[in-house]
């Protein structure tokens, strides 16, 4: 058990500096991924399922991919030249690690952490779901109505047609037997999705 | 008797298990129930690449592979043996990377497709008492690992540092965010009415019978429609046609994997067909009834025979569409998933929570059924209110 807690917790964090550290964005995006998958491990392990799989279908399956398009839709795929780390990373280290060393010093020595370690609560999924429909019932509707709103807004969006000029995209075939050939390569690019 | 037989894999594995000390046995029992979907899965994946072949050419009158059969017989099977020279073939092809490839990428892009799509496994029930690892969260934990492929299609468009590459994956990623949402959406109702994200729960809630007919969702209303719903979705999912602009041979040559040679192209050939057979075998637990039996009088029949039959019937439909339908344009992919698809399983939704709460009244049948009809009408009609559709000129075909 500690041991796969061991291993998770190398990866994940040599993930994580990697994603800082490489040129490359589109490799520092895969990096994170990973660094993401650990942490659903994490959870996992921890017998957190529910949380787990959202951390999984949420952050891998679509921040990641968000990130990647963002990267691909803004700029070219060319790296940086020179080195991502500025030229005191050496001294920063130092002194973010001295930070790191006071404030935990301070929290572990501090009168309001509960010296007695508290006894792990039995989340399963059952529960979440049974807490979400009564508990906390009001605020996982407004969620509910406020992500609907959103994507039908959304699609609400998408559903004005632009019309080009010379004549909209779908009716060229009845009405304009000259120009249908050449209308058809347009109607194929990438813009169309929503 | 009946009952042995639908438990043998189950008993064959606790026999197998019995022989060893105490500590291995949990070890050596998961990696026996690895081995199990690791041999049963890429040989259906092998004997439906040779059926796929035959059936399109039959579609399209003309004959498929027939002549492979037993090496150094005269032995035919009408073709079947197809699957084993394909898979040497593919094995000892070279391995072509292209030289301004993205090395370490290009080469984990094949294994990152493939560990999601194999880990969809571990939570299908295959039959009565076959399930690997019964989550609590079962369905959630299938979606998750499926939304992790994405990652491996860009992977391997964007580090092939080819065109036609990028534009294969870009599209493939827009296509499965887009019918991801129907998807989950349509499975949502599935999870309302039965009460459990268990998909062992789903196909319990299913295994009754009412005049000698199962309980199986696709038989309501609200689950005929989510069943399609989903099917069209899985289809989109699963890249196929309609939906294969992905790897769009006369546009893009083949997506994605246009850099790919040899075992690696081969890799991302089974991981696209396990993630079928898997998606499949979803609907086939979430609407289908999983392992159960239609009828009453069929249960002896073995459970997981019933599974791999409805999988076999499910990719038997795949293949039919592929013959038969053409490929659509991506205005025509994303208008379709985002406004007709998407309110239509809103609407579903909906209408599954009206049918929980007409609970054992007779009257829920036609009440969901017309809201249904009246729905896809009305959202069909007003989607086609402004394109003027007719019969289509051609120029120089006449």
């Amino acid at each position: 058990m500690t041991l796969s807690i061991i291993i998770t917790a190398i990866v994940t964090i040599l993930a994580a500096a990697t994603a800082m550290s490489l040129r490359n964005l589109v490799h520092s995006v895969l990096a994170l991924a990973v660094a993401f998958a650990g942490i659903a491990a994490f959870y996992l392990q921890l017998d957190a399922q529910f949380v787990g799989f959202a951390e999984i279908l949420v952050y891998v399956g679509a921040v990641a991919i968000l990130i990647v398009f963002a990267i691909l839709l803004t700029r070219s795929g060319e790296a940086p030249d020179q080195s991502v780390l500025g030229p005191g990373w050496f001294y920063g280290i130092i002194v973010s690690a001295l930070v790191f060393t006071a404030i935990g010093w301070a929290i572990l020595n501090s009168s309001a952490l509960p010296t007695e370690v508290p006894v792990a609560s039995d989340a399963t999924v059952k529960h979440i779901g049974e807490a979400l429909m009564t508990k906390y019932v009001l605020p996982l509707e407004i969620i509910g109505l406020v992500l609907t709103a959103a994507m039908i807004g959304a699609v609400l969006i998408a559903l004005r047609e632009v019309s080009t000029a010379g004549g909209s995209r779908r009716e060229s075939a009845p009405s304009e037997n000259l120009s249908g050939l050449t209308s058809t390569a347009t109607n194929s690019s990438l813009g169309g999705k929503a | 008797m009946f009952n042995a037989l639908d438990q043998v894999f189950v008993n064959a594995l606790h026999w197998l298990v019995g022989f060893l000390p105490e500590a291995l046995r949990p070890l050596v029992s998961s990696l026996l129930a690895v081995a199990f979907v690791l041999m049963v899965f890429p040989g259906i994946f092998a004997i439906v690449t040779v059926i796929e072949r035959k059936g399109l050419g039959r579609i399209q009158n003309r004959y498929g592979p027939n002549r492979v059969g037993i090496p150094f017989t005269k032995i035919r099977l009408c073709g079947f043996g197809q699957f084993i020279p394909d898979g040497i073939k593919s094995l000892t092809k070279e391995d072509i990377v292209p030289r301004a490839a993205d090395k370490v990428v290009h080469f984990l892009a094949p294994v990152v497709m493939l560990i999601p799509v194999l880990l969809a496994y571990s939570v299908l029930p295959f039959g009565r008492n076959m399930t690997i690892t019964d989550y609590d969260a079962g369905l959630l934990f299938f979606f998750a690992v499926g939304g992790a492929v994405e990652i491996s299609v860009f992977m391997a468009g964007w580090s092939s540092h080819n065109k036609y590459s990028l534009l294969g994956a870009m599209r493939a990623i827009a296509q499965m965010v887009s019918y991801e949402i129907p998807l989950i959406l349509s499975a949502v109702t599935v999870v309302m009415i039965v009460g459990s994200l268990n998909l062992n729960n789903i196909v319990a809630a299913q295994n009754h019978y009412t005049f000698g007919i199962a309980h199986w969702h696709v038989f309501t209303p609200w689950g005929l429609l989510g069943f399609v719903l989903f099917f069209i979705a899985a289809l989109a999912e699963s890249n196929r046609t309609p939906f294969d602009l992905p790897e769009a041979e006369s546009e893009i040559i083949a997506g994605y994997f246009t850099e790919y040679s040899g075992f690696k192209f081969a890799l991302f050939f089974l991981g696209e067909y396990l993630g079928m057979f898997a998606i499949s075998g979803l609907g086939i637990t979430l609407f289908l009834g999983g392992w159960t039996a239609p009828f009453s009088f069929l249960i002896w029949v073995p459970s997981y025979v019933w599974f791999i039959s409805k999988l076999l019937g499910i990719i038997f439909v795949f293949i039919w569409i592929r013959g038969t339908l053409p490929r659509l344009r991506m205005d025509q992919l994303m208008n379709f998933a985002w406004k007709f698809m998407l309110p239509l399983a809103l609407i579903n939704i909906l209408i599954a929570g009206i049918w929980h709460f007409m609970d054992h009244d007779w009257l829920r049948w036609p009440v969901c059924s017309t809201l249904i009809v009246l729905a896809y009408v009305t959202l069909g009609r007003g989607l086609m209110q402004n394109q003027k559709l007719g019969k289509r000129i051609y120029r120089f075909a006449e």
